[in-house]
């Protein structure tokens, strides 16, 4: 099991004099289980998010992201070394984050032009794969690697490195993702994100997360701008992520509508850069019924 | 992989591209460019006195031209001292004209192109292969099928002896006149080496003819000569693609490119340039279209430290196309100055150009252009995109695409682009689990897709790859 664990995170925006957004989160998301991570515009929930996947954008002034894995976290196969379970995220860049399983939903992702959808994903399930290794590589195998640079054909002949996962064996990898998701398999082979309306970007990076497979997702307002018939569609995947991944879902959102379909174990609550409230799902109706004010009137004791 | 390429699992990228032989030539002119050069080329070469006569009008037109120098953002071009370059140097092999095959070439030349992948490629994929070593065609290889039809594929010196009738024709004269410009001038009064292709009527070559083009001996210039004649409904695509390794002195490459497109002919012509970065590139291409004709200029300026190409298209029968691709990639210290010409001197011709250019690292690339339609070139109508992808915020990109319309019943269109790379696109990748440089060779090669998606298939892996290399900074 792995565990994702906040201890006092402060930041603030990268520039000079940038403002203060972080003030001591504390938040604790195993896999396996849903959590909501709910509040007001601008009490800091999506720089939570974006700090835990890496966005240089943002300073950490202090705290820590650290994620726990357990030995078979990566499958029967894989064996991770006792003194390699447990890694300070704030000391990896974004890439190697994602490589020990780290994944964030963007409330906006980005529109990538001439990219195919197959070409992304099955790149980056490639470099997810290949960087884990190194990650876990003994730093004598490391060098050996660095040895073996270069061509290795002609550049008039194609690639013949396809990767840990073939062209063939992707494609039926993603085919059955994207059944499960119901999207049309046309998406494989539109470009990135480029043109899709609001609901197919997020239940892109719902699939995304599919063909990832990570230990922890975590999901920036995945469900803003969502039709009805959409919000199902991507609530049933968020549950597989779960379901059949064991992916625990960090999920940041303004409203209880998602979490009627996806039910949350616990949801926490910010408020001005700190999580001040949590409880399980109940938690989440009463706020929709009393609102940030009875929030604020609990914690502070005070309108 | 093929264990004839095992060879390329031992070099890194660096030695693939940089890698130089040791120098063994058998005549070096001495350094200058005079009357006495002039003729002891032609001389050594056993060129007959028209073309001699040719190569002396040219120096007299070069020494009178001033140096361009006040076109707006241009390459500077005041290192260029062509007295210093030795322009024409022999490599030290029995054959002139080429060797029949690849086992008849010194070891040396021979790994060189086997760097270069030249053999595997023309196994694979080519139908005649003709790669320059310095300023001589050393290999010269046409399929016997092409042959039977007709077909020449061969050095360009080899033309002049062997098809007289044809070179005096077309040589220099109507397409690109030493005139020109004043490195046509250069060009003409010191070619060597080159390609000349000959396709006779209604014949289709189906497969690419390609060309690899290297200079490899400090301070020397390379100023071959491709002459391509395709006539009446005929069909033929020529790849041209160059290195060079790595100096420090600095290298000039003045080619000149005539392509005669007959009626209802199509010619399709890409390059992809890769020359060290201390090379001028300043080259003139032409193609002249009769009615009906198609001319395709397919070019990847990626090598250079300073480039000035604008492959041209005389639209001059009724219905006459012309298709412009470009791409152009600047890293530091690298001025890309590339576009398109063309003329539109009949009526319903079309011509469509779509150039990408990136820059990084404080490099500048130009996309600079003529569309001129003539009056009276009634019904014609052009297209022109070009977009800039630049890198950071010391890289530079403009855009100068003249159009001169002459002609009322014409259909213009123009779009232009400049970006620089989205740090959040770089960073949404990134957490997909691309590392930093790859997401960017992401972004680039989305950004050239829409061009790559055209070209064959082994071109367009060459580019995407040369574009790689670029982005990794591991090329000299």
């Amino acid at each position: 099991m792995a565990v994702l664990e906040i201890k006092n995170l402060h930041a603030e925006v990268a520039t000079e004099d940038g403002e203060k957004i972080l003030r001591g989160v504390d938040l604790e998301v195993n896999s396996g289980e849903i959590h909501a991570l709910m509040g007001p515009n601008g009490s800091g929930k999506s720089t939570t998010a974006k700090v835990i996947a890496g966005h240089p954008a943002y300073e950490v002034t202090e705290g820590e992201v650290l994620l726990h894995l357990d030995e078979d976290d990566f499958g029967a196969d894989f064996e991770i070394p006792e003194d390699k379970r447990t890694w300070d995220l704030l000391d990896l860049e974004p890439n190697e984050r994602a490589a020990l399983g780290v994944f964030l939903g963007f409330q906006y992702p980005a529109e990538i032009e001439g990219v195919t959808m197959t070409n992304f994903l099955r790149t980056a399930l490639n470099a997810k794969l290949e960087e884990r290794e190194e990650l876990f590589e003994d730093e004598d195998e490391a060098e050996d690697e660095e040895e073996d640079v270069g061509y290795d054909t002609s550049p008039m002949e194609g690639p013949v490195d396809e990767g840990e996962v073939g062209v063939a064996e992707f494609q039926q990898l993603l085919k059955e993702k994207m059944e499960l998701l119901d999207m049309d398999e046309k998406f494989a082979q539109r470009y990135l994100n480029a043109g899709f309306s609001g609901g197919e970007k997020k239940q892109n990076e719902v699939l995304q997360a599919a063909i990832l497979e990570p230990s922890i997702a975590v999901l920036d307002e995945i469900d803003s701008g969502l039709d009805i018939d959409r919000l199902q569609d991507v609530s049933k995947g968020i549950n597989a992520l779960r379901d059949e991944q064991g992916t625990g879902i960090l999920q940041i959102t303004h409203y209880q509508r998602i979490l009627d379909y996806v039910e949350p174990d616990m949801v926490h609550i910010m408020l001005d850069g700190e999580v001040v409230m949590e409880g399980d799902a109940s938690l989440a109706q009463e706020l929709e019924a009393k609102g940030y004010d009875w929030v604020r009137e609990e914690v502070y004791g005070t309108a | 992989m093929s264990s004839e390429q095992d060879h390329l699992k031992e070099t890194d990228t660096e030695a693939r591209f940089e890698f130089k032989k040791e120098q063994k030539a058998a005549f070096k002119a001495d350094k200058g460019l005079t009357e006495e050069t002039i003729r002891l080329i032609s001389e050594d070469k056993d060129e007959p006195e028209w073309m001699l006569q040719r190569r002396l009008r040219a120096l007299k037109q070069f020494q009178k031209m001033p140096m361009p120098t006040d076109w707006p953002g241009q390459p500077d071009l005041s290192e260029v001292d062509v007295n210093e370059i030795v322009p024409y140097i022999r490599p030290d092999i029995e054959t002139r004209g080429g060797a029949e095959s690849w086992d008849d070439l010194p070891e040396d030349i021979k790994d060189t192109f086997d760097k270069l992948g030249i053999p595997e490629a023309e196994r694979n994929a080519l139908s005649g292969v003709g790669a320059q070593y310095e300023s001589e065609i050393v290999y010269q290889n046409m399929q016997e099928q092409w042959q039977e039809k007709g077909v020449v594929f061969m050095d360009m010196d080899k033309a002049v002896q062997e098809h007289p009738d044809i070179v005096k024709e077309y040589f220099m004269t109507k397409c690109v006149p030493p005139s020109d410009n004043k490195f046509a001038a250069l060009h003409g009064a010191i070619w060597s080496g080159g390609s000349f292709v000959y396709v006779p009527e209604d014949v289709t070559v189906e497969m690419p003819v390609q060309a690899y083009f290297r200079m490899n001996s400090e301070g020397m210039g390379q100023f071959e000569h491709t002459l391509i004649v395709a006539e009446k409904g005929s069909e033929v695509h020529y790849i041209e693609g160059c290195s060079a390794p790595k100096y420090s002195a600095f290298n000039l490459h003045s080619g000149g490119v005539e392509v005669f497109v007959g009626e209802d002919a199509h010619v399709q012509y890409s390059t992809v340039q890769n020359w060290s970065k201390n090379t001028y590139n300043l080259n003139t291409k032409r193609a002249i279209v009769e009615k009906g004709g198609r001319m395709e200029w397919i070019s990847g300026s990626m090598g250079s430290k300073a480039t000035m190409l604008y492959p041209a298209s005389i639209l001059k029968g009724r219905g006459a196309s012309d298709n412009h691709i470009t791409i152009a990639f600047a890293g530091e210290g690298q001025n890309i100055d590339t576009g398109a010409k063309v003329y539109h001197n009949a009526p319903e011709t079309k011509s469509t150009i779509e150039s990408k250019s990136i820059s990084k690292d404080g490099g500048r690339t130009n996309y600079r252009g003529l569309v001129h339609i003539a009056d009276g070139a009634a019904n014609s109508s052009t297209s022109v995109e070009c977009d800039a992808l630049m890198f950071d915020n010391e890289s530079t990109s403009d855009t100068m695409p003249y159009m001169e319309i002459n002609e009322s019943t014409v259909d213009v269109a123009h779009e232009a682009t400049v970006g620089k790379i989205g740090d959040e696109d770089v960073f949404y990748l990134q957490s997909r689990g691309l590392d930093d440089d790859d997401a960017k060779q992401m972004i680039v090669s989305g950004f050239i897709e829409p061009i790559t998606e055209e070209l064959p298939i082994e071109y367009a892996v060459e580019l995407n790859r040369l574009v790689e290399l670029e982005m990794e900074g591991s090329l000299g």
